[in-house]
């Protein structure tokens, strides 16, 4: 654990040297709460919180809380520190920072120096930031307080203690959230590209946004992916209608004669 | 063997329940349980530790505001002492050290010197009893271990 008042866990200068986009990892194994001793490469799946507390004790629970709902973590101490982290601090622009990601940026709320409304607020007027949920926390339950965060921009408020549920109830917000982000700081989803390639769908994904299924699909399975991903839509042009209803909605509620003409579209030429 | 598991299992149990029926441990001390685990067996202890390293150096910074031989006391120096304590002490658990420093806030606000004063003799006392009964506690868990047992989990309701 940090003992020293700076970034504690992932050492800041590995977190710089790692760039994202595009690169493939192995997922490492579940984090050892000792830090890492030879930078490891971001693993695009996982969750990278930046915690803001002045407090030691405050910053030592957090931290735990989540890395025990499979988040990696970069724990500092102030917002200061924070806005240095996230390369915000003065106007260069480094091309390596603008490939950090960062997925989710909890803060304490009362801090000396900057307050982590103050940070909020910062964080907002970023281009490459103000995307990040923002969670502030604090131990007071001002309604004024947290009325002011939330119109600030903030994506929830807690309470302080801080739970394992509150936190396990962020990590499932920021689990669908992803998905719907293709930009930005965040992973690119296979299918986002123009070309329609049909990947079978993700396990991990927990939204929609999966293509759909392969090409040897039977009759009944070929509603068993809900998409309205964009994949389709070159074929969808020479669709009728229904077909396009079901792309809109969640839920396939495909009856079994339309699959005969989707599946007839799948191997449109082009497609292959 | 067996019966000294046996004992100390008791003894570990019988301690935990009494720290909570008395007010030194609530709700957000068993949290912190649910954080430990095989990878990290000695979370609770460390995160104790460093928090009674905080009221060390907290409670000797409200002492050196409340010194009233170097002037006037900044009592809002003090409150700020008092409000990181008050933080930490929720965050772990540790109940009577945040009922203490709710109102030893309120003094401050009040700028009551002689409320301060006491309000920081009694945190003083209530950090190190809860730190010596905690000791108590871990030495416990680690005695069980030792002699091959299992540390039970207490169910506090």
């Amino acid at each position: 654990m940090g003992r020293d008042g700076g970034v504690s866990c992932l050492r800041r200068a590995e977190m710089n040297m790692m760039s994202v986009g595009g690169i493939e990892s192995t997922p490492a194994p579940a984090p050892a709460p000792a830090p890492a001793p030879a930078p490891a490469p971001l693993d695009l799946d996982e969750v990278h919180v930046l915690a803001v507390d002045d407090s030691l004790v405050d910053r030592i629970v957090i931290e735990r809380l989540l890395r025990i709902t499979s988040c990696k973590v970069t724990a500092v101490d102030s917002g200061w520190r924070a806005l240095e982290f996230l390369g915000l601090d003065n106007d260069k622009a480094s091309a390596q920072l603008d490939r950090l990601k960062v997925d989710l940026i909890i803060t304490d709320y009362c801090m000396p120096g900057m307050t982590g409304y103050e940070l909020l607020k910062k964080i907002k007027e970023s281009s490459n930031f103000r995307e990040v949920p923002v969670v502030i926390m604090s131990s007071e339950n001002v309604l004024t307080r947290i009325d002011r965060c939330l119109e600030e921009g903030a994506q929830d408020f807690l309470l302080k203690p801080v739970k394992l549920a509150d936190v396990k109830r962020l990590r499932s917000h920021l689990a669908t959230k992803d998905v719907k982000l293709s930009n930005g700081n965040k992973r690119k989803l296979p299918e986002d590209s123009d070309s329609v390639i049909i990947t079978p769908p993700s396990p991990s994904l927990t939204i929609s946004t999966e293509s759909s299924p392969p090409l040897t699909i039977s009759p009944d399975s070929s509603d068993s992916s809900s998409s309205s991903s964009p994949p389709l839509s070159p074929v969808e042009m020479f669709s009728s209608s229904p077909i396009d209803n079901d792309e809109d909605d969640d839920v396939l509620t495909s009856s079994p004669e339309e699959s005969p003409i989707r599946r007839q579209k799948m191997r449109s030429p082009g497609l292959d | 063997m067996d019966a000294l598991i046996s004992q100390l299992q008791r003894q570990f149990r019988d301690h935990t329940i009494s720290l909570y029926q008395q007010g030194f441990l609530d709700d957000q001390f068993t949290e912190l349980k649910k954080l430990q685990d095989d990878g990290s067996p000695d979370f609770v202890a460390e995160v104790l530790s460093l928090f009674f390293e905080d009221c060390v150096k907290l409670i000797s910074n409200m002492a050196r505001a409340l010194d009233q031989t170097t002037g006037a006391v900044d009592f809002s120096t003090v409150g700020a002492s008092v409000h990181q304590l008050k933080g930490s002490s929720s965050s772990v658990g540790a109940k009577r050290v945040k009922a203490l420093c709710v109102s030893f806030k309120d003094f401050c606000e009040a700028q009551n010197f002689e409320g301060c004063v006491r309000c920081l003799q009694q945190v003083d006392i209530e950090y190190k009893t809860l730190k010596s009964k905690l000791q108590d506690l871990f030495n416990l868990e680690k005695q069980i271990i030792q002699a091959g047992g299992i540390v039970p989990q207490v169910d506090i309701n």
